[in-house]
């Protein structure tokens, strides 16, 4: 037999994200579909509102993490469908990585993925709602990385969970909205501070609790995964 | 290799799904070089075995070992094992070359470019190596998922339907390969519906109705003509049965 040298966890980790990104740079149905619905999404939420009650740097907020949720939730749906179609899930299982390293593998493809549809969300947001670019626009991407990491923890075990089920289009958005409140509500808050020009201490808080759910969630999620996977 | 333990050993292995027991008690022991080929009707429960070895699935009771070590819990003891299953385990978008590259790397094969030429090489499918998975017909996805259960060279391979789809030039090249895995000291089990097809190959033959083994023979010291009527009879006997089982709970 020919020497082996299996990837440690991060390596493997690394060779799933890539292998699914490449999947999705070839279909990209997942990225268009979860692109198409953001920018509509924006558009239809900035002439929702009157613009003489609430000023649209007031909205922009609010907007734009309901956006990134439910965008979040369209990725995220397709990332071990893409298993599924042919059971690529079991060459995975059956291969000298660990369990571990699949999950991280799925979390770092679905966070870069995510991350490529908010370059085009956010200065999509910056236009709609006239936000100040510069500064407080790259906070706020810093935000948003912050807040992905903990949406993409929570999701990617979800999504593994849910891909058996009948209903995994529905479950997915039904276990994963409760767990992201706390990251959208804090997320949430330390946005609004840095678009209305507040010191970044005033908001400092807020991304401490952030940091904090994104390392719970990370950790928590990678030792639960294997329990996903199980017949 | 294998130098002191079985290269696959299961021992009073039991698989439940519910209240159905797809697999009951089987015990099993594969040496280096040697084929199994297992035979039974659909539903006797012989993919869920392979699952079982495989590591996919966890014994309700017993255990299953491949050198002496469980799979389900030594990440780099399965590196030893490659899996040919129903559905193809590949990647639609992906070409058959990135699909292949792809298991190599994830086994840590030196030079998974090479790695993968070869593999498919020997399936003889190089020629459609850069077309992506989905422009393939069922045959050939089938030989691009043999060259991905092979890439790196395991001592345990576990075929479940490997001839589904093939043409004559596909089964031609899996047979060739399977010769060259055993004589390389690989052990293999074959799951097959031909009978005739998985003597040719094995060493050993094995019957499965309900979830357990009813038969274990050598090859050498079988006629196949008369095993293929004995197992015909075998498993027309067993439908018989349940069948009569079934009119029974019925009534």
């Amino acid at each position: 037999m020919t020497t082996l040298s299996a990837p440690g966890t991060f390596g493997a980790a690394w060779l799933v994200a890539r292998k699914d990104l490449a999947i999705e740079f070839r279909t990209r149905t997942a990225f268009f579909s979860a692109l198409v619905f953001a920018v509509l999404a924006l558009c239809i939420f900035y002439f929702a509102w009157d613009e003489s009650i609430i000023a649209p740097a007031q909205r922009a907020p609010g907007v734009l993490w309901v956006v990134l949720a439910f965008s979040a939730l369209l990725g995220l749906q397709r990332s071990f469908g893409l298993e599924e179609h042919d059971r690529g899930i079991d060459a995975l299982l059956v291969s000298p990585i660990s369990r571990e390293a699949i999950y991280l593998g799925k979390a770092i493809g679905n966070l870069l993925f995510l991350c490529a549809i908010q370059l085009v969300t956010i200065p999509a947001l910056a236009l709609f709602y006239n936000l100040p670019v510069g500064r407080p626009l790259l906070v706020v991407t810093g935000i948003v990385l912050l807040a992905m990491i903990g949406i993409v923890a929570i999701g990617t075990l979800f999504s593994a969970m849910a891909v058996n089920t009948r209903l995994a289009e529905l479950l997915l958005p039904m276990l994963s909205l409760p767990f992201f409140v706390p990251i959208l509500m804090n997320a949430a808050q330390a946005t609004t501070r840095v678009l209305a020009d507040r010191p970044l201490a005033e908001s400092w808080p807020w991304l401490k609790i952030l940091i904090a759910f994104d390392i719970v969630f990370v950790v928590a999620c990678t030792l639960a995964f294997p329990f996903t996977l199980e017949e | 290799m294998f130098p002191t333990c079985p290269a696959v050993e299961a021992s009073g292995v039991r698989r439940t799904f519910g209240r159905r027991r797809a697999v009951d008690g089987v015990d099993l022991s594969l040496n280096a070089g040697d084929c199994l080929a297992l035979f039974g009707p659909n539903g006797a429960g012989k993919t869920t075995l392979l699952r079982l070895i495989a590591g996919l699935l966890k014994p309700t009771s017993g255990s299953v070992q491949v050198c002496g070590r469980i799979l389900r819990d030594d990440a780099a003891a399965r590196a030893h094992v490659g899996l040919i299953s129903h559905q193809s385990m590949l990647y639609r978008a992906l070409t058959a070359r990135e699909n292949v590259e792809f298991a190599a790397r994830l086994y840590g094969v030196p030079d998974p470019a090479a790695a993968a030429v070869d593999a498919l090489e020997r399936l003889r499918i190089l020629d459609r190596a850069d077309a992506p998975v989905r422009a393939l017909s069922r045959g050939l996805q089938q030989r691009v998922s043999i060259a991905r259960a092979i890439v790196h060279q395991p001592d345990v391979v576990l075929l479940d339907e490997p001839y589904t789809g093939l043409d004559a030039a596909g089964g031609a090249a899996l047979t060739d390969m399977l010769h060259v895995l055993r004589s390389s000291g690989a052990a293999l089990i074959l799951v097959t519906h031909n009978v005739e097809e998985g003597l040719a190959i094995a060493s050993h033959a094995a019957v499965m109705l309900d979830g357990r083994l009813v038969r274990h023979d050598d090859c050498a010291t079988l006629d196949p003509r008369a095993y293929v009527a004995e197992y015909r009879e075998l498993v027309l006997r067993g439908a018989a049965d349940e069948e009569s089982l079934d009119v029974e709970a019925t009534a």
